[in-house]
């Protein structure tokens, strides 16, 4: 099967992640796409590896899971956070800093 | 496109260690090794304790690698098998930003600007408005955890100018920026904002080192490696995969703009700056910039040099929007951070003026400039932290009215700061803009620099109005208090304001060592 379609799926999950981001309210769900946009970036990094022929693709792959994970603890925490004050996780209505 | 036979492991040739030059790393090492120390006294020294021992022990780390970093001053070579690179901007880069780190932790030190503890919390999970949490307000703790942080952030920001190789620049970039979110959300007073601060940096710096990290991938399809030497081969030749190269080099860049700050991914910085707690700011302006600069610096000339016909216009474009994005906008802020956040924004269009020379002038200009803009930007935020009310700081403008009159010499070191980072002669500011300008002017970017010289004009309105406010209108009935003890705080502003007056006057002993550092260029 041709590799480049993988491509095509990885193009197609990195959009719809950015999309997320731009459109979504709730902090967590802006975050997860976030976290897609980085696993759609895996599928590509893996897709070149096998279309070059070397290992170093597979390799970042695996150091953005790890980065991907610590970038977890600390969004959460940082989320969390701010839902304690607010009682909200809407980034709507952390509106204060503006002008 | 046809795919390669599939990778085995056992067809491969066995791994071999890669050999590590401890000894040239050896800064980078010792800030880690601060860090790691430094949440070993959390988890063992007492809170009073902590409170002695932790900016003790950040200043003597960072000052070991700076030490460091003066004993390589002529080590040129990649290292741990070309990962990273170890030469002349790499160097004059650490150097910097592990001055500008000494600065910051000073700042971050300071416990007696009022009668509660520093501009750090004292506990970051207190939530504002539950019971108990006006005490802790007030109270002498703080969050010592600040230091082992900004140690972590500093190792990334020495490891992001010394990466010779793509995937390494991202872990560095997520090594500086990941502690960076955290700290912007431990400031003690308007506990609100500084969390809002945190997250929308988070989300926003989350979302940017996502396309930094598609645009890694993008380059890996198109060059088949991540080393930078092995990529700017990899453009030397004509192949099928442009598309990649091209979205590669976009994406990538989005994710440096976004860290310097660059118009149009700006929009972070106003409210982060204004939200941190003023050391961090402070840290974040000086530090952050430099690290970002010399890893774009290196990209764009090491990678991509063979294709700067092709991205010297997007520079051009964004250098020019940038500067009149941070010099329009700054005309219509309130609020003294925010003024300066946009200061910040037009500084950085400034130094990619710098860059759009693309020759070695531009490259120890750039240099030179970061080393200005860090000590005047940390002295003028310095400045900012003494000027107070019962709320905090006085960052509202209104509040700054007649401080001239009421406390003449801080006004002066800070009307001084201000002429600087307009561009005046006899300042630092104005040897910086000269020696990026007139790299840009003989790198045929005559245009560039007379858009950047109007802007440097426009600019220098809103910093002599903040200084018209405080010398010629009358204080206010309940005007701010201005710290008068001395502190850490007036000796980092004073160091900064020394700096910034030496620099301005006899510039050249580091235009020296700048153009040194330069005239070697980057290894590959």
């Amino acid at each position: 099967m041709n590799p480049a379609n993988y491509l095509v799926l990885s193009g197609l999950l990195f959009a719809i992640g950015s999309v997320g981001v731009l459109v979504r309210r709730n902090a967590i769900v802006v975050f997860m796409c976030v976290e897609l946009m980085l696993n759609a970036v895996n599928l590509s990094l893996v897709t070149f590896s096998r279309i070059h022929g070397n290992l170093e693709g597979q390799v970042i792959a695996f150091f953005v899971m790890v980065v991907a994970a610590a970038e977890v603890v600390i969004g959460l925490a940082i989320i969390l956070t701010i839902f304690r004050t607010r009682r909200s996780a809407s980034i709507d209505d952390v509106n204060l800093l503006k002008y | 496109m046809s795919a390669a036979p599939v990778v085995l492991a056992a067809t491969l040739p066995p791994p071999q260690t890669p050999p590590v030059e401890y000894s040239s790393i050896s800064p980078i090492l010792i800030v880690l090794g601060l860090a790691f120390v430094g949440i070993l006294v959390e988890a063992f020294a007492a809170s009073s304790a902590r409170r002695a021992i932790q900016p003790v022990l950040a200043v003597l780390g960072f000052v070991a690698a700076f030490v460091a970093v003066v004993l390589l001053h002529s080590r040129r070579a990649t290292l741990v098998s070309g990962a990273l690179a170890i030469d002349g901007p790499t160097l004059f880069m650490q150097g910097t930003i592990l001055l500008f780190a000494v600065l910051a932790v000073m700042l971050v030190a300071e416990r007696r600007l009022d009668s509660s503890g520093g501009a750090i919390v004292a506990a970051a999970a207190i939530t504002p408005g539950e019971p108990g949490s006006t005490a802790m307000q007030t109270s002498k703790a703080m969050q010592t955890e600040v230091y082992p942080l900004m140690a972590f952030s500093v190792a990334g920001m020495l490891l992001f100018v010394g990466s010779n190789d793509l995937l390494v620049m991202f872990i560095a970039l997520e090594i500086l920026s990941l502690p960076l979110y955290l700290l912007c959300g431990l400031a003690r007073r308007r506990r609100l904002l500084s969390q809002e601060a945190a997250l929308k940096y988070f989300l926003l710096g989350a979302f940017s080192s996502a396309f930094f990290l598609y645009g890694v991938a993008m380059i890996y399809g198109f060059a088949g490696t991540v080393r930078l030497g092995e990529i700017a081969d990899a453009t030397g030749t004509v192949g099928e995969n442009d598309l990649y190269l091209y979205l590669g080099v976009a994406l990538l860049a989005v994710g440096f703009f976004f860290k310097i700050g660059a118009a149009p991914f700006h929009s972070w910085t106003p409210d982060v700056y204004q939200g941190a707690p003023t050391p961090i700011t402070a840290f974040m302006a000086a530090g952050t910039k430099v690290a970002a600069f010399g890893a774009l610096l290196r990209v764009f000339y090491v990678a991509l040099g063979g294709l700067r016909w092709d991205w010297r216009p997007v520079i051009w474009g964004v250098a020019i929007l940038t500067m009149i994005v941070g010099a329009v906008l700054a005309l219509t802020q309130r609020d003294i951070k925010r003024m300066l956040a946009y200061s910040a924004i037009a500084h950085a269009g400034f130094l990619l003026v710098g860059l759009a020379g693309t020759n070695a002038d531009g490259l120890s200009g750039s240099m030179f400039y970061l080393v200005t803009y860090g000590f005047t930007t940390i002295a003028a935020f310095a400045v900012v932290s003494l000027v107070r009310t019962g709320d905090g700081e006085a960052s509202d403008l209104s509040q700054w009215q007649g401080l001239g009159r009421t406390s003449p010499m801080l006004a002066g070191i800070f009307a001084f700061l201000l002429l600087a980072l307009a561009g005046i002669p006899l300042t630092s500011g104005f040897t910086g803009k000269f020696a990026v300008f007139q790299a840009a002017i003989s790198g045929d970017a005559t245009p560039l620099v007379v858009v950047a010289l109007v802007c440097s004009a426009v600019a220098a309105f809103f910093y002599v109005r903040v200084i018209v406010l405080m010398f010629f209108s009358d204080p206010p009935a309940d005007g701010p208090v201005v710290v008068t003890q001395p502190s850490l705080t007036y000796a980092t502003a004073g160091v900064g304001a020394i700096v910034t007056l030496l620099l301005g006057v006899v510039p050249q002993p580091l235009l020296d060592l700048a153009s040194h550092a330069a005239a070697s260029g980057f290894v590959r």
